[in-house]
């Protein structure tokens, strides 16, 4: 060891904690899938030939929206209850968070159900139809993804497994919720209010 | 003789000879920076030159010059920095009699840092208004009055040329006029594609553009000598891209025009080979093909009406003549493999009447 | 910190029988196991698509030459250049990545050990359903056709119209499997230098290659999944009648030119990058000098990252977009060239005054410098539009690239290998055999990619099967041809001094070369756990300090 006077010491030693390192970059990385997505999407707005068209079958999705937004309220409740320990009142709030998931998925579903059946959109009626059933497709999957995750943790913490030491964890998830939550208002946005 | 070695290669050619060895000795010992871009005359009869530094066509001659510039100052920094690059390596390299005791540490020196950021910022500067004027006067969106307008259509694989101010349609070679001072008439050409993706080419009158299906692009030349010029296909287009080939015609505008009447002639009705008209009036070729006074009016194969007309066969596969001919419309596979040009079935005494039919439409 | 601290090297427990080793191979999550399988999987399809290449390059010996039919042919230069990229290029930075950097970090392995094992065998089921191909997908000429559209796969010949069968299915599902081994080696990279440097070790501090492997790691975050999102459109065209590229009904075949290449671009970044973290490790220590201009290598390769986002399309200029578009990505694309070309001479002013040791790594590290100057200038050859209109498309964009690729990325893996072989096996490769190794390699490849600008140049298009006997290409193809018996000499001689190395090299020591990064300071190979304290540091040169405890590297910087 050098008996030179050590340089000053830059560094205390503290570094971001890796889960959420590693959820930045999924986020980051996801991002990007979505925005091929969104730009396939605004690059074929009103290039349809044929079929029906986004302002003849579009509804504004308005319960689903709602419901969406507000479970990043919810979710963001549940982790501080958690952080607190409130054990119960993170089971309601996360249980509440995930239904709205659920309330999201079917509005989806309907919707589908109604364009599909009603309207005759379907992914290869048109360009309209491919870009659609693919962009809010790929959405909606990646909420059926977030709603797998949350129930996981929530029967887990029915089990008793999951204690207020656990809430950093969790927090990840919420974060992965509410980039899906983010990306839902940039599909709106390109589908529901510029595409119309 | 064939312009092209046909599929079944007559003569053998299994080894690397002893001429080949030297000239790829010779070769290796010559600089790297071979940047000739003439030719080697082949000691075949007819060698065509493809160089891009080769221009007869004013886009062509553009491109060249721009190109030369291009490379000269690429040239200029290779010079310096290898030049200065090797120079350090030589003289920083370890010799026995050093000790080892490390070398001075340097960190860094921002002057020069700067000063080899600056420089090469110039450069990519000034580099970058030249490029933007040369593509402002090299890309036309629009056919300026007077130019002759010629629509090239990409099919799988081979070409279709039409000329609406003449009503002409043919395929795989084309005619253009010559341009001198004075009497000005370059050719702008409108791409398509009726498949997939291709790219027209032809290197001594100008760079290449892509023909993509759904989308109008547009090429012009502007000839300044008379000739026969050649290309091909430059996008991978699937099985037989390598055999999607061009020739341009560069004509007098006599003779050009000559060119066009002839073209827009009806086919050559001769009594002589009215049975092998029957043939293929029978057979499903009018289906893909046309004959201008014919009932064939078929669109997905070239236009036949003046076949002969042309020197090469299926997109430069091989020479027109009466063999090649022949084994074309007994088995097109045979010549080019993937061709979409079915085997007709056809044989004997009908394939026979067949081809001397299609033989007499000049 | 303590001196070099090295503890003894692994040993094997008694019983244990190669059923356990394969186990402990099959089932890791250490890092290091994981890179090198990661490298040998990449060297391993190196030899596979050197063999396609040599094959194309026999068929292309004379014109008109029927050795090699279309179909054939074609397969194999999709095969060659998907192979390359996504099954060499990228496994190979995944593993030295994987295997370095935590160790230069001072790190006990990466940020997510199980993810990372996840990736490597997504990688490795991947490349196996890719070559599956040959055998399984029912084209269009009976069974078992690899993919042929070509290793960009434009459409519409993509499109279920004009590729029958499943061929392409293989191409797209291939690379979107193998492709999360890439994407979790990325997040792993970045994760593990976000969160597990060791004490002291600021951002400024770290070493360049780990730096560089982080800006990889960006691209590689922004970039893959772009692609994946344009093989899922495909997919859905192909299968679920979908019209994304479909020009038949709207569809635009441009557009896909688009996503890809703004996967592409990067891609090619990527790929070299890596490149330029190993000789920025190699030179210094081979010069016996501190790397000239550390903080100006990072910021050069930062710009350069994130201009290479912004560069697509000059792959596309004979597309035909507007003249606008045409002349930015033209600037843009000359833009990048300046931080590359400001890393070429911090390397060479790293040489400058230095007692260079011209031992393997450093033999080829300089025929790196050198490659690379110039295939950077064809690269603003390729950038000036008018020019590139003549040049794309031809052999001059083949030999473009393979002067980055071989030239720039393969020559400087060779020289990692020479480098790192030690640390990771414990044995030193043999010099002479290093020296033959290299020789032969350079002259092979200058002789191949060299004189294949020449044919670039005469108006030779790329992508052909054969060619014509009048256009006076031949002489430059056989000269061309030529230069594959050398390399591949060049690549035997290599295995062979592996194989030696492993059976009778040498004993290696912890630090054979006198480097100065914390990797030298760990057994050779390393132990399990890397590190039986965590280091501190204090400069960017941990080892010098240790070394020169009168000069160390933190009064300097």
């Amino acid at each position: 060891m050098s008996d030179a006077t050590l340089p000053r010491q830059l560094d205390d030693g503290r570094r971001v904690d890796r889960g959420r390192a590693g959820m930045a970059c999924l986020i980051l990385t996801e991002s990007a899938f979505f925005a091929i997505f969104v730009v396939a999407y605004l690059f074929y707005i009103g290039k349809s030939v044929t079929g029906p068209q986004p302002v003849d079958v579009l509804d504004f999705p308005v319960v689903g929206t709602v419901a969406l937004l507000s479970s990043s309220g919810t979710i963001m409740f549940a982790v501080r209850a958690l952080r607190r320990g409130e054990i119960a009142r993170f089971i309601a709030s996360f249980l509440v968070t995930i239904t709205l998931g659920v309330v999201f998925l079917v509005s989806t579903a309907m919707e589908w159900n109604r364009l599909i059946f009603e309207d005759g959109l379907t992914i290869g009626t048109n360009l309209f139809g491919t870009t659609f059933y693919s962009l809010v497709g790929f959405h909606a999957a990646h909420v059926c993804i977030g709603i797998l995750l949350m129930s996981g943790i929530w029967s887990m913490t029915l089990l008793g497994h999951v204690k207020s030491r656990h809430a950093e964890k969790v927090e990840l998830v919420s974060w992965y919720w509410h980039f899906v939550d983010a990306v839902w208002l940039v599909v709106l946005t390109s589908v529901y209010i510029v595409g119309l | 003789m064939p312009f092209y070695r046909s599929h079944r290669c007559p003569e053998p050619r299994a080894r690397l000879g002893g001429l080949d060895a030297v000239r790829v000795g010779l070769v290796a010992l010559a600089s790297p920076l071979l940047f000739s871009a003439r030719a080697l005359a082949d000691d075949a009869a007819s060698t065509f030159d493809t160089g891009i530094f080769s221009g007869v066509s004013t886009p062509a001659i553009q491109i060249q010059t721009y190109s030369l510039g291009v490379v000269a100052i690429c040239a200029a920094i290779f010079v310096v920095v290898v030049g200065f690059g090797a120079w350090t390596v030589i003289r920083f390299r370890r010799r026995d009699e050093d000790d080892d005791r490390e070398p001075p540490q340097i960190y860094g020196s921002n002057s020069l840092e700067l000063a080899w950021t600056v420089i090469p910022l110039v450069i990519v500067f000034i580099l970058a208004l030249v490029t933007a004027r040369a593509i402002v006067e090299l890309q036309l969106d629009k056919r300026p009055a007077g130019w002759l307008a010629v629509t090239a259509v990409g099919h799988q694989w081979w070409w279709e040329f039409q000329y609406p101010e003449y009503g002409i349609t043919t395929a795989n070679e084309l005619h253009i006029p010559v341009n001198r001072p004075g009497a000005r008439r370059p050719t702008f050409l409108t791409l398509e594609s009726e498949d997939v993706i291709h790219s027209f080419w032809i290197p001594r009158l100008a760079g290449k553009t892509d023909i993509i299906p759904n989308r109008t692009n547009h090429l012009w030349f502007e000839p300044l000598q008379t000739g026969l010029y050649v290309g091909q296909c430059s996008e991978y287009c699937g099985t037989q891209h390598a055999n999607m080939l061009l020739r341009v015609y560069v004509h007098s505008p006599t003779d050009f025009e000559r060119w066009v009447r002839e073209q827009q002639r009806d086919a050559v009705s001769d009594p002589r080979v009215a049975d092998g008209r029957s043939v293929f009036l029978e057979t499903a070729c009018i289906n893909c093909h046309t004959v201008r006074g014919t009932v064939a009016t078929g669109q997905f194969g070239p236009d036949l009406t003046h076949l002969m007309s042309r020197q090469t066969l299926g997109a430069g596969v091989g020479t027109l003549d009466a063999k090649t001919l022949r084994a074309w419309v007994l088995n097109p596979d045979h010549l080019k493999p993937g061709v979409r040009m079915p085997a007709m079935g056809v044989e004997g005494e009908s394939l026979d009447q067949l081809v001397s039919y299609l033989l007499s439409l000049k | 910190m303590a001196a070099i601290d090295t503890p003894t090297p692994p040993v094997t427990a008694p019983g244990h029988s190669w059923t356990d080793t394969l186990h402990d191979w099959v089932t890791t999550c250490d890092h290091k196991k994981l890179g090198v399988m990661y490298v040998c999987s990449g060297l391993f399809f190196f030899c596979v698509a050197g063999l396609e290449a040599a094959a194309m390059r026999y068929q292309l010996l004379f014109a008109g030459n029927d050795a090699i039919g279309p179909e054939t042919f074609n397969r194999l230069f999709t095969m060659h250049g998907t192979t390359m990229v996504f099954l060499v290029g990228m496994p190979i930075i995944t593993g030295f990545g994987n295997y370095f950097l935590p160790l230069m970090i001072g790190a006990r392995d990466m940020a997510y050990p199980r993810l990372n094992a996840w990736g490597f065998w997504m990688f490795f089921f991947g490349a196996f359903l890719f070559y599956f191909s040959f055998l399984g997908a029912d084209g269009l000429y009976g069974a078992g056709t690899a993919p042929d559209v070509g290793w960009f796969a434009y459409a519409p010949l993509t499109g279920k119209a004009f590729s029958r069968g499943n061929s392409t299915d293989y191409w797209i599902l291939g690379i979107l499997i193998s492709g999360f081994g890439s994407l979790s080696g990325a997040i792993n990279m970045l994760g593990t230098v976000i969160s597990l440097r060791c004490r002291g070790m600021t951002f400024g501090r770290m070493p360049l290659f780990v730096w560089m492997m982080s800006v990889v790691s960006f691209l590689i975050l922004i970039a893959l999944t772009p692609l994946a999102a344009a093989q899922v459109m495909l997919l859905f065209d192909r299968f679920l009648g979908a019209h994304f590229f479909d020009t038949q009904a709207g569809g635009d075949a441009v557009l896909w030119q688009h996503f890809f290449w703004f996967f592409g671009h990067p891609e090619v970044y990527i790929l070299i990058i890596p490149g330029f973290a190993y000789a920025s490790e190699i030179i210094p220590v081979f010069s016996r000098k501190v790397i000239f201009g550390y903080p100006v290598m990072v910021a050069a390769t930062i710009s350069i990252g994130v201009l290479s986002v912004g560069v697509w399309a000059h792959h596309m200029f004979a597309v035909g977009m507007q003249r606008e578009l045409n002349i930015y990505f033209a600037a843009i694309t000359m833009l990048v060239g300046v931080p590359t070309g400001i890393k070429i001479f911090n390397w060479i002013g790293t040489m400058y005054g230095g007692k260079i040791r011209f031992q393997t790594p450093m033999l080829f590290c300089t025929a790196f410098v050198f490659q690379f100057v110039l295939a950077g200038l064809t690269g603003i050859m390729l950038a000036a539009t008018p020019f590139d209109w003549q040049l794309t498309d031809t052999y001059f964009v083949v030999a473009h690239f393979h002067y980055v690729l071989i030239g720039g990325l393969i020559f400087t893996i060779f020289g990692a290998c020479y480098y790192w072989f030690p640390k990771v096996s414990g044995k030193m490769l043999d010099e002479t055999l290093g020296k033959w190794h290299f020789w032969l390699f350079v002259i092979g490849f200058q002789l191949t990619f060299t004189t294949m600008h020449v044919q670039g140049l005469l108006g030779m298009p790329r992508r052909i099967y054969t060619y014509p006997s009048d256009r006076s290409w031949e002489i430059w193809n056989q000269i061309t041809s030529a230069g594959v018996l050398f390399q591949a000499a060049g690549v035997l001689v290599f295995f062979y001094a592996i194989a030696r190395a492993l059976h009778s090299g040498r004993p290696a020591g912890p630090d054979p070369w006198d480097a100065w990064t914390l990797e030298w300071s760990t057994s050779s190979p390393p132990p399990d756990y890397n590190f039986a304290e965590a280091p501190e540091v204090h400069s960017r040169r941990p080892l010098w300090d240790a070394k020169h405890p009168e000069d160390p590297d933190w009064k300097h910087e």
